[in-house]
């Protein structure tokens, strides 16, 4: 069905009891031309896009659970291009520009919210850095704006300035940066997808691939029988290993937990998401009140969905040093989310080395933010088998190559990334 | 999670550092691109349970070897890396 007000103001006058599905749980058929792997914002996004923009609607999303039961429903919701290298860059700032459009091209509210993402400097050295970014992301058409001090005082009183060891200088403002709705966005490309013929099968767990005499994969084996596929594509960021090696591959990456907090719900107070620049440490505001915060990654291989407390802590410290205030808030939950962390800190989307099976993996703690720039970019590799011009630098061999895309200059050590 | 270190004792987790999977190991110097792209870039990765490096650097600044579930955190078996330190206790 298409919202719209009246849509809206008819519901409201049946007392809301007529609302439709806004999806079509689908059951498997017997072969599909697209299957994806993993029903999180990026498989969704990708069979969107495959049946909008490419016109390939014999497509199947297979979720192992509910759609958005991964990391798309554990994030912290922020969206931002503020990347400084070749290849980044471009790519999240594709991605930005789909954010700006999603609620128009979906016809749903993902509460796509630009209140401006804000990174803290402390020092004449990271300000010189954060200037360096913003002109990079300025000559790339990506808006960006370096705050001194006295307009931070205005922006954000409440800050800690004049902390001894960390005092806060100014910060590089992305006002077209700031968060959406996770969980609409998985439903919103779930709603626009199966509108167009897209079958979104739950509680469907991939337990194989199908290959032919020439190794080609011929579909899936899963806990709801056998699918044929002409092209396979799998989004399960934080288990891509699990499932590449299903058909026989290793991949340049390691699963680590990131952990994320909410505090209980008080009045508005912070407008926009800020980073702590001296430590690590994130926060927004949720719409309900709630401040959502993180920091690091625990460090050390984890499929467990939890973390520990030294991380906790850490997080914890560095919203102290930052908003003194903030302990006076008690936390309301944590919870954890399993990253799948590439070598270099970057995504990887490519084919792979088996004949029809394609790589949408390696997107760290930032996969959120490229959901729609992610499902663009991987439904044209599978439409067209060539990568899309924003995401040709995200290929699996660049690790071989030694054209790694790090950001943060950490080499292969995945967990300081 | 704790790990109990086999010089130290009992201990929680901030005094230790991660290195990663214990299993790559360096190849020869003429071995080749494809073995050392391998012991760099990648990764079993295991939903299970895997042998890994961590150091104690709050502690006894030790190499240790865990066997742990990434599945559960659960850990089976601490021991000293191959090393000097090692030698001290005769592993």
């Amino acid at each position: 069905m298409k919202y719209s007000i009246f849509s809206l103001a008819r519901a409201a006058l049946s007392g809301h009891k007529n609302w439709k599905p806004t999806w079509r749980d689908a059951a498997p058929k017997d072969r599909y031309d697209v299957v994806i792997i993993g029903g999180g914002g990026h498989g969704l996004a990708t069979a969107w896009f495959l049946a909008s923009e490419f016109g390939i609607r014999n497509v199947a999303v297979l979720e192992k659970g509910w759609i958005g039961s991964g990391n798309a429903g554990r994030n912290t919701t922020i969206i931002r291009s503020n990347y400084g290298l070749p290849g980044n860059t471009g790519f999240y700032e594709l991605s930005m520009k789909l954010w700006e459009t999603m609620e128009q091209d979906l016809n749903y509210n993902a509460m796509v919210s630009q209140r401006g993402v804000l990174n803290l400097y402390h020092s004449d050295a990271q300000r010189d850095a954060f200037a360096r970014r913003g002109n990079t992301m300025r000559i790339n058409g990506i808006d960006a704006e370096l705050l001194d001090q006295a307009a931070l005082r205005k922006m954000l009183p409440f800050l800690n300035f004049d902390n001894a060891r960390f005092p806060v200088q100014g910060g590089l403002l992305q006002r077209r940066g700031g968060t959406a709705r996770h969980d609409a966005v998985v439903w919103g490309y779930a709603h626009a997808a199966s509108a167009l013929g897209v079958d979104i099968i739950q509680n469907c767990e991939v337990t194989g691939f199908t290959r032919d005499a020439n190794g080609k994969v011929t579909g899936v084996e899963t806990s709801r029988g056998r699918i044929g596929a002409g092209k396979v594509g799998m989004a399960v960021a934080g288990s891509s290993s699990h499932v590449a090696a299903m058909a026989g591959l290793r991949l340049p990456i390691e699963s680590h937990v990131l952990q994320a907090f909410v505090s209980e719900a008080i009045k508005p107070l912070i407008p926009g998401v800020m980073t702590f620049g001296a430590g690590h440490f994130y926060v927004s505001q949720s719409d309900k009140g709630g401040l959502v915060f993180g920091g690091d990654i625990d460090g050390y291989n984890s499929y467990a969905q939890r973390g520990n407390l030294p991380v906790m802590e850490d997080v914890c410290e560095g919203g102290m040093a930052l908003i003194p205030m903030i302990g006076r808030v008690r936390l309301l939950r944590q919870w954890g989310g399993i990253m799948d962390m590439s070598m270099d800190g970057s995504p990887i989307i490519d084919k792979s080395p088996v004949d029809g099976l394609y790589i949408n993996a390696g997107w760290c703690y930032g996969g959120f933010k490229a959901t729609p720039g992610s499902g663009l970019v991987f439904a044209h590799l599978l439409a067209r088998d060539e990568s899309h011009k924003e995401a040709a630098r995200f290929r699996l061999d660049r690790f071989q190559r030694g054209a790694m895309i790090d950001e943060k200059g950490q080499g292969a050590q995945p967990n300081l990334h | 999670m704790r790990i109990i270190c086999p010089f130290c004792g009992e201990r929680e987790l901030g005094e230790f550092t991660y290195l990663g999977d214990a299993k790559p190991q360096r190849p020869a110097a003429d071995a080749g691109e494809d073995a050392v792209y391998d012991y760099v870039y990648l990764r079993d990765n295991i939903a299970g349970v895997i042998s890994e490096y961590w150091y104690h650097g709050g502690g006894c600044r030790a190499w240790l070897k865990v066997t742990r579930n990434t599945l559960t955190h659960e850990i089976s078996a601490v021991e000293p890396a191959a090393g000097a330190g090692a030698a001290k206790v005769g592993a």
